[in-house]
């Protein structure tokens, strides 16, 4: 085992859901408000914070550094360096690791890592030829040479560029992989409706409870202020049954009610070297204990990343399965989740595609995103590794439990899982 | 190197290559045990839909016999009769193929048309009732569904086929000389209206899922799975099968109709298909361009026009009428036979007689970055052998690099591949101008100049950095391997790879074998022509092996020809009217004219008098005048960039006039010029199999079809002389001989041929 690597409050922030009212912002707002909650919860001091990292995904070109832009905003030091790194739905994991990183190697003592995504403004892009138009007249000295360019404008080059929703090396979308997976290991339409069902019933049940703590007020700058998730939406298997496949058509079972939905939301925690922490004062929440990236066939086990690196991260701790009592697992789709289940549970796909003799096991659903996961919480992609890891941690505090494993997949056929342990109180 | 350019209707030929098998495993999936008897088709019931499965014992493909036939009909006998059966899916228990096609050995069984118009008309029954059939049907469809197989899958009420690269539909009927008879003329056309059913028909294109499903072809797709649960086929199949089955359920409960929305532009034509001046029109375009394509010289193309036609404009029992009659008079053809003689030979020639060599070649080097080696690296890179190509120079080296990118990115915008594709691909490529990872080669071809000296100095250069086991292959087209072998340590490893120009398109690969290569090295050869994609002829080693030596006496007498005063456009049209894709002059040019003076020196020196007629000398002052052919802008033509239209070069007429001879009027007709070029050609073939050079005339005439392009309507030298008759050959070689000499003296066995009239090539 590594350095005992541990990691204060985290506090992270998220309104979810993709309100209009957000669609002013900017990334470095979101994150900015991140940091500021993480401040204010933590009231760690600003100057002994060595280091800070985002994770994002979709980045706006004006802050492509949006840790260092955010940091600055918070009223960090300017002399903190900070940056952001880039994972797909993993980037906060990564950023938390990163950190985990510069502690184990005596770098740093005190990390901030987090993540950031707002997907209601995304960059829109003028196509190529336009921007080769454009460039090329910066370029030009004379008159004639700009006529001449000008010339050859044609109107479809102004048609824009959206970023891309599928992933590149296969053109594929998510939802069309999720169903195909989802058909590869025949999980019927019921079965996803029925978890998703569960997601938004015990993310209400949470909210209700006054379980999702982590979640930090917003102001929206001229508009009233969020103070809880609002995607939420407990139904019944009736109206669910009723909406239509929404990639593979007619015949598909991924529906807009069993994927999660794109958010805004940041995230932000507070990772520090165990030692540091006690010396400062501080009661730790949890030991980040291990963790791994693992990686597969970006076509048709592009969401199996859990699966993958679930046995991985365990046997690397020395744990099983048994001893954890709190799974919290990212929600791309209903679908993939029980992909990912059913996965676990076969012996044969164990020995065919992950060199193992036997399967790797299922976790107990009581012991499985009990708060809600991704499809009811939202997904802001580039902050949602930080809630997962706060989740377990809230949870194992909650339910008195030892050990916490969070577990992703992210595009590009990538995955992480990691092991959180509960500070002994 | 000896480049063919054979375009146009030896290109079609591709076509073929989905029939070759795939390495599946038979599984029967069989549900319902009182059905057990049936050896093709079995069927089970799961609620109320019926899953019929078609199997054929034994083989890797299911194709259309009459015992399946026969099966078929009374399966579906049962399920009309069943109660309980309100809908069907049928579907195929083999992964990589739903039919493909009809079976070619039993139309070749037919002694007489009427017999073959009655299985049209067995199978026309069966489909109609099928079509009408109240009870609907869904075929799902995964892997090749050709011919035969077609035919049956648009007689159901639905169609769902698997989107991935193994499923393709097409009537390639026309490539074996005959047409699509057990009613696909006449449902085609209203299924994806008449264009795009002529289309079809007439090229016998194979058309994949994706686009099957935007002409109207197949009405859903199902995109492949992952793995899961089970190996992805399997489960993938099973799939298929389950969405198939809410289909046929939904359209047995009428939620879902079988009609389809057509596009405005699809209305539109099916509008202007019912004027009928526009009707006739486009029969008459489509007729003019098959004929200017064909020459005449196939007779399948035009019946099908006629029988398309005869089913709109007649009404369709005069349709299916004509279709199996006319079905049962091209079966029948010489040219039906030549062309099935073809597909037989190329299953053949896809296949490793010398069986799995002892070790996978998996890291292979290519010397000399030229068009050829560009090539080769181009067709192997592409199946994942991880391929070093090495040049001399940093130029030569990135002009072979930019050829091998050229022509992946060519197949990105034909969307054959992504661009990610593309570029993975690429990655398997590595330039270089040094040995460096020889070391780990298993199998270095060698792609430089044809000059022996050179070719002995990289042999030895190589056998320094190279493994034991590492085979060292030449290609060359006619310096004879036991030569380049000799300087070798290890000649039993070494072996000849003729393979032809341009490499990505020209399927063939000439494989040559000296008296020391071991079997293993043949494996070896084989194994990776075959994952290069070709068919393969295994010859021995001799001057001009096979191919090289066939068409050496052909282009001396194409020189003789012009020295007779015959302007090359006009040798140029009776050779392509003959039935060979490229006219002999401009095949000249595309061989290069350096290249085929080099070749007659060679072989005229090793086989003297019988390779001599033209007059060298010609190619000569061509190579001094710079007349290099396309590569140099001139030859007997003139080559501009972007210029469609070939001008004959004027330049040449002081050369053609000053090595002027004066014709024979007894053997000069247009017929005896044809005759003259061809009777060579055969005459050698025949003697390459004589002296043991050729081990089969099957290899024989797939290696002059495919590399030489040899008319692919007369099979090849050997089928020819079956078919045209071996006294009538040996009579024509004796009157030329008469007027020429010794360069048509029939050989041996031709003469025995022509003595015995019952000895055949193929009996």
């Amino acid at each position: 085992m590594g350095p005992q690597i541990f990691r204060k409050t985290s506090e992270l922030f998220l309104p979810a859901a993709s309100c209009p009212r957000y669609k002013d912002l900017m990334p470095h707002d979101l994150a900015r408000a991140a940091l500021t909650g993480l401040l204010h919860r933590t009231s760690v001091p600003k100057e002994v914070t060595d280091y800070i990292i985002f994770g994002t995904v979709i980045q706006e070109v004006k802050t492509s550094n949006v840790a260092r832009e955010a940091a600055l905003g918070a009223g960090f030091s300017d002399k903190t360096p900070a940056h952001t790194v880039t994972m797909a739905c993993i980037s906060a994991n990564q950023a938390m690791t990163t950190g985990v990183g510069l502690i184990a190697s005596g770098q740093c003592d005190v990390v901030v890592a987090g993540g950031v995504e707002l997907m209601s403004d995304v960059p829109i892009r003028h196509s190529r030829k336009m921007r080769k138009l454009m460039l090329d007249l910066n370029k030009a000295k004379s008159v004639g040479q700009r006529l001449s360019l000008i010339s050859k404008f044609r109107l479809n080059f102004l048609a824009p560029e959206l970023p891309a929703v599928a992933e590149f090396s296969t053109s594929e979308t998510m939802g069309h992989s999720a169903d195909r997976l989802a058909a590869a290991f025949a999980v019927s339409r019921l079965e996803q409706d029925e978890y998703a069902l569960r997601s938004h019933s015990l993310a209400k049940k949470a909210q209700d409870e006054g379980l999702l703590s982590d979640v930090v007020p917003f102001k929206v700058p001229g508009k009233d202020t969020v103070t809880k998730d609002n995607g939420i939406r407990p139904s019944s298997l009736e109206q669910m049954a009723k909406l239509k496949p929404a990639f593979i058509r007619p015949y598909g079972t991924v529906t807009a009610a069993n994927s999660s939905f794109l958010t805004d939301g940041a995230s932000a925690m507070l990772i520090m070297a165990e030692e540091k922490a006690l010396a400062m004062g501080y009661k730790p929440k949890a030991y980040l204990r291990d963790f791994i990236y693992v990686s597969q066939d970006p076509k048709d086990q592009l969401l199996l990343g859990p699966t993958y690196a679930t046995p991985k991260v365990l046997e690397k701790a020395g744990l099983t399965m048994n001893d954890i009592d709190a799974f919290e697992f990212h929600e791309a789709f209903s679908g993939q989740i029980l992909a990912n289940f059913k996965a676990m549970d076969s012996d044969w796909f164990a020995q065919n595609y992950m060199g193992r003799k036997t399967k790797v096991g299922l976790p107990p659903l009581e012991k499985f995103n009990n708060w809600g996961g991704s499809l009811s919480l939202g997904h802001p992609f580039g902050a949602t590794g930080c809630r997962l890891v706060m989740a377990a941690a809230n949870r194992l505090r909650k339910e008195g439990g030892q050990y916490g494993l969070v577990a992703a997949c992210a595009a590009g056929g990538q995955g992480h899982a990691m092991i959180v342990e509960a500070y002994p109180k | 190197m000896v480049a063919c350019r054979a375009i146009g209707i030896l290109g079609r030929f591709s076509a073929f290559r989905i029939l070759r098998s795939r390495g599946y495993i038979c599984r029967n999936f069989t549900e319902s045990s009182a059905l057990l008897t049936r050896t093709h088709i079995n069927y089970g019931v799961k609620g109320d839909v019926a899953i019929i499965r078609i199997n054929s014992p034994n083989s890797k493909v299911n194709t259309l016999s009459k015992e399946l036939h026969s099966e078929f009909v009374e399966v579906m006998n049962e399920i009309w009769a069943s109660d309980q059966i309100r809908s069907a899916v049928l579907i195929s228990s083999k992964p990589g193929c739903f039919i493909a096609g009809a079976d070619i050995n039993m139309l070749a069984a037919c002694k007489t048309p009427q017999e073959v118009t009655q299985i049209s008309q067995e199978a026309q029954r069966t489909l109609e009732k099928l079509e009408k059939s109240t009870k609907p049907v869904v075929a799902a469809i995964s892997g090749s569904c050709l011919g035969g197989g077609l035919e049956l899958a648009v007689s159901c009420q639905y169609r769902i086929a698997i989107k991935d690269r193994k499923t393709v539909l097409g009537t390639p009927e026309v490539l074996l000389g005959i047409l699509p008879g057990a009613g696909g003329t006449q449902r085609l056309p209203k299924m994806v209206g008449v264009p795009a059913a002529f289309d079809m028909m007439l090229t016998g294109r194979n058309i994949r899922a994706d686009r099957a499903k935007k002409m109207g072809l197949v009405d859903q797709l199902v995109e492949p799975l992952g793995p899961g649960l089970k190996p992805p086929e399997e489960r993938t199949i099973e799939y298929l099968e389950e969405v198939a089955i809410t289909f046929a359920k939904g359209l047995a409960d009428k939620k879902i109709s079988p009609k389809r929305d057509k596009g405005l532009v699809e209305k539109l034509t099916a509008y202007a298909m019912t004027i009928p001046f526009v009707r006739q029109q486009v029969y008459k375009k489509v007729e003019e361009k098959v004929r200017k394509q064909t020459k005449g010289l196939y007779p399948a193309p035009l019946k099908i026009i006629d029988v398309v036609k005869t089913g709109i404009e007649q009404g369709s029992d005069a349709g299916y009428l004509s279709e199996s009659q006319k079905f049962g008079e091209l079966a029948m053809t010489k040219e039906s036979k030549a062309l099935m003689g073809l597909y037989h030979g190329q299953v053949l020639c896809k296949k490793n007689k010398f069986g799995a060599p002892q070790k996978d070649v998996k890291h292979l080097a290519i010397l000399g970055a030229g068009l050829m080696g560009a090539g080769i690296a181009q067709v192997s890179v592409d199946k994942g052998l991880k391929t070093i190509l090495k040049d001399a120079t940093l130029t030569g080296l990135g002009r072979g690099q930019q050829q091998v990118f050229k022509g992946l990115n060519d197949k990105v915008k034909k969307k054959a591949l992504t661009s990610f594709e593309r570029d993975s691909i690429f990655s398997n490529l590595t330039g270089q101008l040094d040995y460096q990872g020889f070391e780990k080669a298993d199998m270095v071809i060698e792609a430089v100049f044809e000059d022996l000296s050179l070719k002995h100095r990289v042999l030895k250069e190589v056998e320094a950095v190279i493994p034991d086991h590492c085979v060292f292959a030449s290609n060359t087209s006619a310096l004879p391997i036991s030569e380049i072998a000799a300087v070798s340590k290890r000649p039993e490893k070494v072996i000849g790879m003729h393979y032809f120009s341009p490499v990505d398109k020209m399927q063939l690969l000439e494989i040559i074998t000296t008296e020391k290569t071991s079997k293993d090295t043949s494996a070896s050869a084989v194994a990776v022509g075959l994952k290069q994609g070709k068919v393969i002829i295994v010859v021995k080693d001799g001057p001009g092996f096979y191919t090289t030596r066939c068409l050496a006496p052909m282009m001396s007498e194409v020189i003789r020809i012009l020295q007779e005063g015959v302007d090359p456009k006009k040798l140029d049209s009776l050779t392509t009217s003959f039935g060979f894709p490229v006219g002999a002059a401009t095949l000249v040019d595309e061989v290069g004219v350096d290249v085929a003076k080099h070749v007659a020196e060679d072989l005229g020196k090793a086989f003297g008098e019988r390779f001599g007629g033209g007059n060298p000398e010609l190619l000569t002052q061509m190579v001094s005048k710079g007349f290099l052919g396309r590569k140099s802008g001139k030859g007997f033509y003139i080559y501009q960039e972007g210029v469609k239209s070939k001008n004959l070069n004027s330049d040449m007429d002081n050369i053609l006039a000053s090595l002027k001879i004066p014709p024979k009027s007894e053997v000069s007709s247009d017929e005896d010029i044809q005759f003259r070029l061809v009777t060579r050609f055969v005459n050698e073939a025949v003697m390459c199999l004589q002296e043991g050079i050729l081990a089969t005339p099957a290899e024989g005439d797939i290696g002059a079809v495919f590399g030489l392009g040899f008319p692919p309507c007369l099979g090849g030298p050997f089928r020819f002389v079956d078919l045209y008759g071996a006294q009538k050959l040996v009579d024509r070689l004796k009157k030329y001989e008469a007027a020429y000499g010794k360069q048509f003296t029939p050989c041996q066995l031709l003469a025995d041929h022509a003595n015995s009239p019952n000895k055949k090539f193929y009996q």
